[in-house]
């Protein structure tokens, strides 16, 4: 669709005092250097941190419960709805003198989530009925091989709240604990 | 495959010793991403210019297929990432047409507010990065600085900086983040502050306007053969903004200019992004402070089925026309969805407005476009 309502460039050509460019050189100058005086817009990064939003999708961490036991159940639903594929589970039945370990019937034995394939959506703790993964406001470091991105449970497991609770504080963040799960 | 120098000699034509053929990418500074540029040259003019695609192919379109309606949302955010959003909502809005919802207002407007945001977040850093091609690298820091403000917003309220992730069919995600007015009135001040210094840096430099002006011509009638939109071909005097010919959400209810320019050179093509920024700087002023009450999201099934038949949808993004197609068979997952993308139509332009023109002009040429390779490839 052609249309009249274009607007014309401006192209005339240049006069003499243009074409030797220095002025326009020397103002673009200008510009860079009064930023010399002005408020920096970087940050010195590994000494000094940003901190993220209370909502960023970070990597995963899977709950405890204020007892130490663990959340997950291994019922599949954030393997079902994860877009990437890069949950995989395998699930256990709980013996009698672990309750304290495990929170349910069921649980976990292998839990593995592969950080190459996650898009961090956040999928999987929307999905879980047991509040027992969420993404924290971290990220993955970096790592050598392929096979250190694959994380396990013991890596993905929040720290013992009774047995370790300043690093649980930590892991916790600004996460509200809901009471029954 | 080619080398990566080799000459052909050409017999038909007397005179003229040899062409040579040189490959730009696909792992190239002067190329955004993964672009691989066959060029024929004749000394320093080119003669022919052949895009080869594949580089970075990952089949988007068949992984939707394997996908619930839900997720193939998410996975659209890495064909033109730098409109994320954009993306996302234009797969929302064809899973919408399908399921018959009932946006609430509020999620409209969130919707358009975090369109306009991110459109603007592209154009930064394709004015930072068009200016790198120029030769110009302090323009891109000045560019990031802004950006950086608008990805702060995002991951306020998205959770996410770049790939926000943030419609779902119905709506979207999560509520606005308490300070999202505040801060993005402090940026709409901080913009408003530093336009200036873009002016001055760039645009009204008369080097960079001797390498835009008169270069890269495109004629409007090529423009709409080529299929070319977005900024592109309202470069050259083509009205093909798609929130005016067929407005989605509320965009009809929005006080906005489309902006055009006729003259369809390089130029004109900057000018467009430069008058688009404010033109959205226009629209989240007009709704920032009307952000309606509400739902943020439409109630919809857990499980999303559309009913058999047709859909399709179009957004206007950074970049021009996105359009999504659905055919869906009555599954909970698409049976085919085929996205047509801003990127692939202006990309096959370059050939056409690069022949004749010196080499140095074709990164200028290829920065005015526009190009975001994922998207081009997908």
């Amino acid at each position: 669709m052609l249309t009249q309502r274009a607007k014309q460039v401006d192209r005339r050509p240049m006069t003499g005092l243009e074409s030797i460019y220095l002025w326009n050189i020397l103002k673009g100058m200008m510009i860079t250097l009064s930023h010399l005086f002005k408020k920096k817009a970087t940050i010195q990064y590994p000494e000094q941190k940003r901190t993220f939003s209370k909502v960023f999708r970070g990597l995963q961490v899977l709950n405890r419960d204020a007892e130490g036991r663990e959340n997950c159940t291994a019922c599949g639903l954030c393997a079902v709805a994860c877009p990437a594929e890069a949950i995989t589970m395998e699930a256990a039945e709980r013996l009698s003198g672990e309750e304290h370990l495990y929170r349910e019937e069921k649980y976990a034995v292998k839990y593995e989530i592969n950080m190459l394939r996650c898009i961090f959506c956040g999928f999987c703790e929307d999905a879980c009925p047991k509040d027992a993964i969420y993404l924290s406001q971290t990220f993955a470091p970096a790592n050598y091989g392929r096979k250190g991105f694959i994380y396990k449970k013991e890596d993905l497991l929040i720290p013992h709240p009774i047995e370790q609770p300043e690093a649980y504080k930590k892991a916790l963040g600004e996460k509200v604990v809901k009471a029954d799960g | 495959m080619y080398r990566q120098t080799e000459i052909i000699k050409d017999a038909s034509q007397p005179g003229i010793e040899g062409d040579m053929v040189i490959n730009v990418g696909p792992q190239h500074p002067a190329t955004h991403g993964v672009l691989h540029l066959v060029i024929t040259l004749n000394g320093e003019t080119i003669k022919k210019v052949e895009p080869h695609l594949g580089y970075i192919h990952r089949s988007i379109e068949k992984m939707c297929e394997s996908l619930s309606y839900r997720q193939f949302i998410y996975v659209t955010s890495r064909m033109d990432y730098l409109s994320a959003h954009i993306n996302n909502h234009a797969c929302a809005l064809c899973v919408e047409k399908g399921l018959q919802v009932e946006i609430p207002p509020r999620a409209q407007v969130i919707r358009i507010l975090m369109d306009e945001l991110t459109r603007i977040a592209s154009h930064e850093l394709w004015w930072g990065a068009m200016a790198m091609d120029l030769g110009a690298f302090t323009p891109f820091f000045h560019a990031f600085r802004e950006r950086e403000t608008i990805n702060d917003i995002m991951e306020d309220t998205c959770g996410a900086r770049l790939t926000m992730n943030y419609i779902v069919p119905g709506g979207v995600m999560a509520d606005l983040h308490p300070d999202f007015q505040k801060k993005t009135k402090e940026f709409i001040q901080l913009y408003k502050r530093k336009i200036h210094e873009y002016d001055e840096l760039v645009t009204g430099n008369i080097i960079f306007q001797n390498r835009m002006k008169g270069i890269g011509y495109l004629s409007p009638e090529d423009a709409v053969s080529y299929g070319c939109t977005g900024p592109t071909a309202r470069g050259s005097g083509v009205s093909s903004d798609i929130r005016k010919l067929y407005p989605y959400e509320i965009y009809d209810k929005l006080e906005f200019d489309e902006v055009l320019e006729s003259a369809g050179d390089s130029f004109a093509r900057y000018m467009i992004r430069i008058g688009e920024m404010q033109q959205s700087i226009r629209i989240i002023e007009q709704l920032i402070d009307n952000i309606p009450e509400g739902d943020f999201q439409a109630k919809t099934k857990a499980v999303l089925k559309l009913p058999k038949g047709e859909y399709y949808s179009r957004v206007e993004t950074a970049r021009g026309e996105l359009g999504v197609y659905i055919v869906s068979e009555n599954g909970t997952t698409p049976y085919r969805i085929k996205f047509r993308s801003p990127g692939f139509s202006n990309l096959s332009v370059l050939d056409h407005i690069a022949r004749g023109s010196k080499l140095g002009d074709l990164v200028a040429m290829m920065g005015t476009l526009d190009l975001v390779i994922p998207d081009i490839d997908r």
